[in-house]
This record gives C-alpha cells, structure tokens and sequence, in this order.
C-alpha cells in the first residue's frame, strides 16, 4: 500500500469555547474523490479549512504528500479551494481569474493565457475566456472557478459546499461533470456536501461527520448497506430503527428481545447489552409475510408518492414509539388507515450500538 | 380619488421643489445682475461679477487653496479608513468593537466642536493657525466617514475572495493591491467623493484654524461682511457650479458601475 | 458587518503586527486630533481666563447668566422647531418621489431634490438672505402685488434661521425616507391589500411604523447637525437672537476667551448626549 496522499492525525479544533472538531484522524488516497457528509456544525467545513489552510487546527497534525503542512499558509502549500460562492475576482476577465494563480507563480502572460484556455476547455468554458464574471450564469461561474483552482496543478483540491448554490437540476447535472473532470485529471478532490445524493454519486470514500466526529467511513455502498452508527444509519438514507436488548449471543447467533418480538440475527455481541436494529426502507416487506422476521402489524400513517415508488409511513401497533418507513412499488395500493403486516430478512437487519 | 391624489402630490411636490430651488435661482440669476446690488430688478444679464471675480487674487487663491486641502486631506482620510477597514474586517482584534466604536466617534460631534478642540490644543501646543492644521480637522471628520462607508461594505463575500487570492499564492501585498482595492474601489471612490464635498463646503474649522492663507468658504464669509454684493452671488454660483459637477460626475460613475 | 462574528470561518487571529499597523494609524489619527483636543477643551474650561488655578466658574457662569441660559433655551427652541417642520415636509414629498413618480424618472427626480444639498453652507445661507432682504425677492413680491405697503422684516428674525435649516434639512431627511420607503419590500404592500387593507390603513399599520426607525434616524441627525451650526443663525438670524454656537464663537472672537467657550462646547455637547441617549432605543440602526 502506498502513502497516503493526506493525512490528518488527531485533529482537535476549538473556536474559543466551542469544540468543532474532536480527535479526527483521516487519511486520503492519491486520486480519489473524498466526501465529508454530514449536517451543518457537523465539523466538515472546518475540517476543510484546516486542509486548505485557513485554519490552524488546535492540535493535531496534517501531513500532505509526507510533509507537515499544520501551519504552512494556504499560498505554500500544495491545496487549492474551490469556494462556496466560488470567490472570482469581479474585477478581472475569466481568463484573468484562471490565469491568476499562474501569475503568482511568475509564469509569462503567454503561457498563462494558453493554460488558462485549456483549463476552460477542460471545464467545457472555452468560449468565455474575455466574458466578466457577472456575465456568466450560476453554473458557469462554478466551473470557472473549478478552473482557476485546476491550473495550477495541486496536489488536492478542496471543494466546499461547491454545487450548494446551484438550483436542483443543474446539480446533478453538474455532480457527473464534476466526477468526469475528476477522472480525467486524477487529481484527489475532497468535497464537502450535506447531500447524501450527491455524497453517494460521487464519493470513492465517504466520509460521515457529526458533531466534531467521524461517525464512519468507506465507500458509499458499504456505508450505505452497512453503516457503522445510528446517524449513519440515518443521515445517510433513512432506516427504521428498532430498539432492543440482547439477550443471548453463541455460535455466532445473537438474539435480540425487542417491543415486537425476539429476533435471532447473525453476529456476536454480550448480553445485556443495548442495540438499535436499523432497516433501510427498501428492505422492509408490507402486507404479504414473506420476510423470515415478522416485525407485527402496523397502521399506515402516510404514504407519499415519489414517481417510481412510494414512501410509506407506519407506526407500529404493538409499540407506538416504532415508525416504519418502507418503500413500495409505485403501483401497490396502500392507504393512510391501512393495517399491514411488516417483516424482513434476517440478512437485512443491520445491528448497531443502542 | 386616485386622480386628486396625483394632482395633490403634483402640487406639493412643486411646491418643495419651488422652495428648494429658490435661493438657487435667485443666487444664480443675481450673480448676472449688471448693476451693484444683487436685488430686483433684475438689470442684467452681465457677466461683470464674474470678471470681478476672477480678477480677485484672494478668492481664486483661496479656491485653490480650498481644492487643495479637500484633495490632500480626503486622500489622507481615504487611506487611513482604508486601511484601518479592512484590518479590523479581515483580522481578530482585542476590543474591536470599543476600537471601531472610537474611530467613528467624531461623527457624532459637531464641527464646531471638533474645531473649538483643536484650537484650543493647537494654541497650547504652539502650532500657528494653517492651511495645515485645517486639513488636519477636516481628516478628522472624514476619516470616521470614509472608515464607515468601506468598512461597512467588506463583508464575507470579499473575505473568500481574498482568501481565494491568497490560495492560489498571491503574497499579502499582492492581495491588496490586485485584489482588495479594485474590489472596493466603489466604496474607496464614495469615501473620497464624500470627504472631498464635505471638505470643500467646511466652514467653521477652517474659519477657526486658518489665518491668513484660508480656504473659499472662509472667503466667502468675508465677503458677507461688505453685505449684498452681485460678486459675493457670482463666486457662489461658482461653487455650486463646481459641486454640481462633482456630484453629476459622481452619479454617472456609479450609473457605469451599477452592471458590474 | 458580519464578518467579525462569523465563527464558523474564523478570521486569522491578530498574532502578527500587520492588522495593528493597518488600524494604528487611523486611531492614532483619532487619538491626537480628536480625543486629546477634547481632553485639552475639558482641561481650559476647568481654567480661568486670566491665568490662575483650578476653576468652575465657567460653568457656574452658564447657570448664573440668564443671557446664556436663554441662549441654550433658543438652540432647543429652534432646533425643536426645525426638526419638526422638516420631517413633516419631508416625508410626503419623498412618498411622492417614492410612489407617485414614474421608477424611470425617480433617480433624477430626487437627485434634482437634493442638488442645492451638495453647496456649500454659507452660499446658501447668503442665498437665503436674498430672498429674504428688506428689498430682496420676496418683499418686492408682497409689496408690488399690493398685499403690504411696507416690507416686511423677514432677515435678521428666527424665522429667517428657522427656514434656512428646514431647507437644508428638508432635502437630508428626503434623502434618508426615500431610501427608508424604497427598501420596503413591495410585497408588504401587496400582503395588506390582499389581507383587506385600502390604502390608507395600509400606509398608516404598515407602511409608516416600517418607515419609522428611518424618520428617527434622520430626525436625530438633524438635531445633531441644527444644533450645532454656526453659520445658518450667524448669516440669517443676525445677532438680534443668539444660539448656542454663535455664543461660543463669540466667546473666542471677541474676547478670546478660550476657557469659557470651551465650557459652552462641552455643555452643548453634553446636550446633545442627553438627547442622545433619550432616544437611543429608536435609534437602533440596522445594518443592511
């Protein structure tokens, strides 16, 4: 295994009072597109401004290609940022902005000008190399500043919040040119987003932040079909949570006492001991019994349809506090009112720390 | 009821714009008076007063004078608020809010005041009444002015800016001078069209702190004393003239800078 | 104006001498030419004119001289008087700039509104005072049309002062309304005419407590500013009257007496404090 392109070892921030961050440790791999998730103080953004540099952490190390970069200023160090409301210069042409990290570096007008041009071609901007920023639409804007972040070739580059401005559609349109770019250039980004779509579209590795700490991380399949938390579990996609006991663990069998009954599930865990069973609501079965555990009845609080499914809402009628959420096919015939048996697969139940 | 609403309004707004332009038109069309005293009849039109006034070496020096110290001294105020601006909008500093609260402060003063002050400390310290000590004042009333005018528009936006600047490794001087300047160009620009206007109107410190050298509104009063003179409305018009294209010049920069 | 408490992008802490080398200078500036000139007038009226120690005597003079008194009784009568004529005048007429002119006509009807407000202090006083004159534009008017046979005396009055301040604030506190009343968003008129308001109860419940703040704001600085001027009741007033400002400046012109109107000056400022902080809760001023 190579050496990790970032690494950030317990990294502790505090802005007087108020810790944002608490002993986070992270490690990013050359090429690969990192998300922080997570919902706002979560800590992600100052995670961020720490790799960028803006921010010197209160403890804690970041190393960046092997070099301790804790407090070396954002001009030194081999990072560049794409911003939240991208940050051009008004005052200067697109070229001019693209150009300006170059001219820093003391390169010649000339070659300036044909890098910035390939780097606008790169974001499909070449025609607006003399237009002002105020001239050019949301998106546009944002791959100028993708651009001028680009050119001058950093080791990684920081993007915060970068498609938060942008209205629905042209997100996601903009989220597949992102992971495009990114492929060609093989540059690692890190990206930092509270949208679990966008976070599952574009991550190799996603990174789940909540209050000051990393709930879990890895690639969003696995965070998805087995998260590490129960704000995992529910900040990534949603998950009925079911809480219950342990009360027997052997041969890799562990039985789990709950409101609706007792489950047998595969895995280990010591008796006694709290969990939460979460189920992703594709997973969950209405109506018909199919499912080897039998979860109860349930009355059906709402249903809400999304195009290719529907989102039903239940509560359960043995323990009123457990709220099912389930998907369905657009074309069953659930109603609000509706008494439905709830089960699953045993394989489906993914056991968490209560 | 909508129509006598709009008649009404037209009358009243008439009548405002009659008394505001009174004593313009009235300055305006005395100064072209042809005989010696600027009241009806009118027996001009005659721009003999002008010649006077042109030919008078006190007032043309003390209208450069008066260019002279709004220009320098704006400039000061500007540079000053500047920098005093973006040092505490970009940087952490103890007791900001008493600083920032301090620098503003002579605002809230009057200029006779502000004027008494500095005669009396000046008297004290020794330092002769001046052009100099004059311009010193009117950095005074300025400079919380021009602070507040920029300080007031460096907000977050501008802040990512400059740390996208500093990012792609422009050296601090080069953040200023490429970046935040031409950024708030159109505050720095009010700050000095203000100070400037303000300082070419200001009587009262200048009346206290200069001799014999003084600026035109200075002049001016010293012209009163003579009473009702077609000259004294002559070098007004001039004035106003001066201030009207100041401000026209002003509006239309901001017209042109409104897109952007 | 945010930019100091946002915390979540903190700014770079001041360990370095750059941010005191930006700010020193100005505050400097400040310290030297504004607050130790304050402390130097505070230091002379605790003097005596003619030399010698410790004194209160400049101010128990103020107290004990009904000539003085009666000064400071004017400059609030006056200033009262102007502030109040001035807001009454001015808020219709910038409703009317705001509301009843055309949107494309607006920016040169009110530049036209407020362009005597860019000349200097004393040609317009001086331009008042022939207006006004015994034998000036307006008694040749009263006169010739036969309403008086004799002119009346207009200059050298309070009147006189009362009207070149409302003039001069008339057209600042335009000014401050007109923008008070176009940053009201047209959606508050469109919610109290949609919830049954006619126009006249939505001006009176919505659009006048919104445009308040504003008018106080404007009507404060026009106290301040009325207060404290010299030239307007010298030039228009005379000396029949006299007003706080032309009190101290007499004080200095004829006699010299810098401690006494150093005295003056503070007394008028702490005036002005006073009132200040009378109405400092309405003058709460919200940053755009």
């Amino acid at each position: 295994m190579t050496a990790p392109l970032v690494d950030i070892s317990s990294v502790s921030h505090r802005f007087g009072q108020h810790t944002v961050l608490k002993n986070v440790s992270l490690q990013i791999e050359p090429g690969s597109y990192t998300i922080l998730l997570g919902p706002s103080g979560s800590g992600k953004t100052t995670l961020l401004s720490i790799l960028g540099g803006f921010v010197t952490p209160s403890e804690g190390k970041v190393l960046i290609r092997g070099e301790d970069c804790t407090t070396v200023p954002p001009a030194k160090r081999p990072t560049t940022t794409v911003f939240q409301d991208y940050a051009l210069f008004p005052h200067m042409s697109v070229g001019g902005n693209v150009g300006f990290g170059l001219r820093m570096q003391g390169v010649d007008a000339a070659t300036r000008a044909a890098r910035a041009r390939e780097a606008l071609a790169l974001v499909g901007l070449a025609a607006a190399f003399d237009k002002k920023p105020h001239q050019l639409s949301g998106g546009q804007r944002q791959r100028v500043a993708l651009a001028r972040a680009l050119v001058i070739e950093p080791a990684v580059l920081l993007l915060d919040e970068p498609l938060g401005a942008l209205d629905l559609q042209l997100r996601r349109q903009m989220q597949d040119e992102l992971k495009a770019i990114q492929k060609r250039v093989g540059t690692a980004f890190i990206h930092v987003t509270h949208d679990q779509e966008e976070a599952m579209a574009l991550a190799d590795h996603c990174v789940v932040m909540n209050d000051g700490r990393i709930e879990d991380e890895g690639p969003p399949e696995r965070v998805y079909a087995r998260p590490a938390t129960r704000f995992s579990a529910t900040f990534m996609g949603e998950s009925t949570l079911i809480s219950g006991t342990v009360t027997k663990a052997k041969d890799g069998t562990t039985t789990v006492a709950t409101q609706t009954g007792s489950f047998s599930l595969p895995g280990t865990a010591l008796a006694g001991t709290a969990v939460a069973l979460a189920i992703r609501p594709e997973h969950l079965v209405l109506g018909a019994a199919s499912g080897a555990i039998r979860l109860g009845t349930a009355k059906v609080s709402d249903v809400v349809f999304q195009g290719s499914f529907k989102r039903v809402l239940a509560v359960s009628e043995k323990d009123p506090a457990l709220h099912f959420i389930a998907r369905v096919p657009a074309a069953a015939a659930v109603r609000p009112g509706d008494i439905v048996a709830v089960s699953c697969d045993a394989g489906d139940i993914i056991p968490l720390a209560g | 009821m909508r129509a006598l609403v709009r008649i009404a309004s037209w009358l009243y707004a008439a009548a405002v714009y009659g008394f505001i332009f009174l004593p313009v038109v009235v300055l305006v069309l005395f100064s072209l008076q042809a005989t010696s005293f600027p009241i009806p009849p009118f027996t001009g039109p005659s721009l003999r007063w002008y010649d006077a006034v042109l030919a008078d070496t006190r007032l043309t020096s003390a209208l450069v004078n008066s260019l002279l110290v709004a220009a320098l001294s704006s400039a000061i105020a500007v540079t000053l608020g500047f920098l005093s601006a973006w040092g505490f909008a970009r940087f952490v500093l103890p007791g900001s809010a008493l600083l920032r609260g301090l620098i503003t402060l002579p605002l809230t003063v009057s200029y006779l005041i502000i004027g008494m002050g500095l005669l009396v400390l000046f008297n004290w310290a020794g330092v002769p009444k001046s052009l100099l000590a004059a311009g010193i004042g009117h950095v005074v009333i300025n400079l919380p002015l021009c602070f507040a005018i920029i300080y007031s528009q460096m907000g977050d936006h501008q802040i990512n800016i400059e740390r996208a600047a500093r990012d792609l490794g422009a050296p601090e001087w080069k953040v200023l001078l490429l970046i935040t300047v031409p950024v708030m160009a159109p505050a720095i620009f009010a700050g000095f069209f203000l100070s400037m206007t303000f300082s070419w109107d200001e009587f009262v410190i200048s009346f206290l702190l200069t001799r014999f050298d003084t600026t035109l509104p200075v002049e001016i009063w010293n012209l009163l004393r003579s009473g009702l003179n077609p000259k004294t409305n002559a070098v007004g018009s001039l004035v106003f003239a001066v201030s009207i294209v100041l401000v026209v010049l002003f509006e239309l920069m901001l017209l042109r800078r409104k897109p952007a | 104006m945010n930019s100091a408490t946002n915390s979540g992008r903190a700014l770079p802490r001041a360990g370095c001498a750059l941010p005191w080398a930006l700010v020193t200078p100005a505050l400097g500036w400040t310290l030297l030419f504004f607050v130790l000139p304050f402390l130097a007038m505070g230091f002379s009226s605790l003097t005596a004119h003619d030399g010698g120690g410790f004194t209160l005597a400049n101010y128990s003079q103020f107290f004990a001289n009904p000539a003085y008194w009666q000064a400071m009784v004017n400059s609030l009568q006056v200033t009262a008087i102007v502030t109040l004529i001035s807001v009454l005048l001015a808020y219709p007429f910038a409703w009317i700039l705001a509301e009843q002119v055309p949107e494309r006509w607006q920016r040169l009807a009110l530049m036209l509104a407020v362009l005597p407000f860019w000349t200097s202090y004393v040609v317009r006083s001086y331009s008042w005072l022939l207006v006004l004159a015994q034998n000036g534009v307006i008694n040749r008017a009263l006169t010739g049309s036969g309403l008086f046979s004799e002119p009346v005396q207009l200059a050298n009055t309070r009147l006189a002062t009362v009207i070149g301040f409302v003039h001069f604030f008339v057209m600042l506190l335009t000014l401050t309304i007109f923008a008070n009343l176009k940053q009201l968003s047209p959606s508050y008129r469109k919610a109290a005419a949609d919830l049954g308001a006619g126009p006249v109860r939505t001006f009176l419940h919505v659009i006048l407590p919104l445009t308040l703040p504003g008018i106080m704001v404007g009507a404060f600085l026009t106290f301040v500013l009325c207060i404290g001027d010299y030239i307007t009741p010298q030039i228009l007033g005379g000396n029949n009257e006299l007003l706080m400002p032309q009190l101290v400046m007499m004080q200095i012109g004829r006699r010299g007496d810098f401690p006494l109107a150093s005295a003056l000056s503070i007394i008028l400022m702490a005036v002005v404090t006073v009132a200040y902080l009378a109405c400092a809760r309405w003058l709460k001023i919200e940053r755009a």
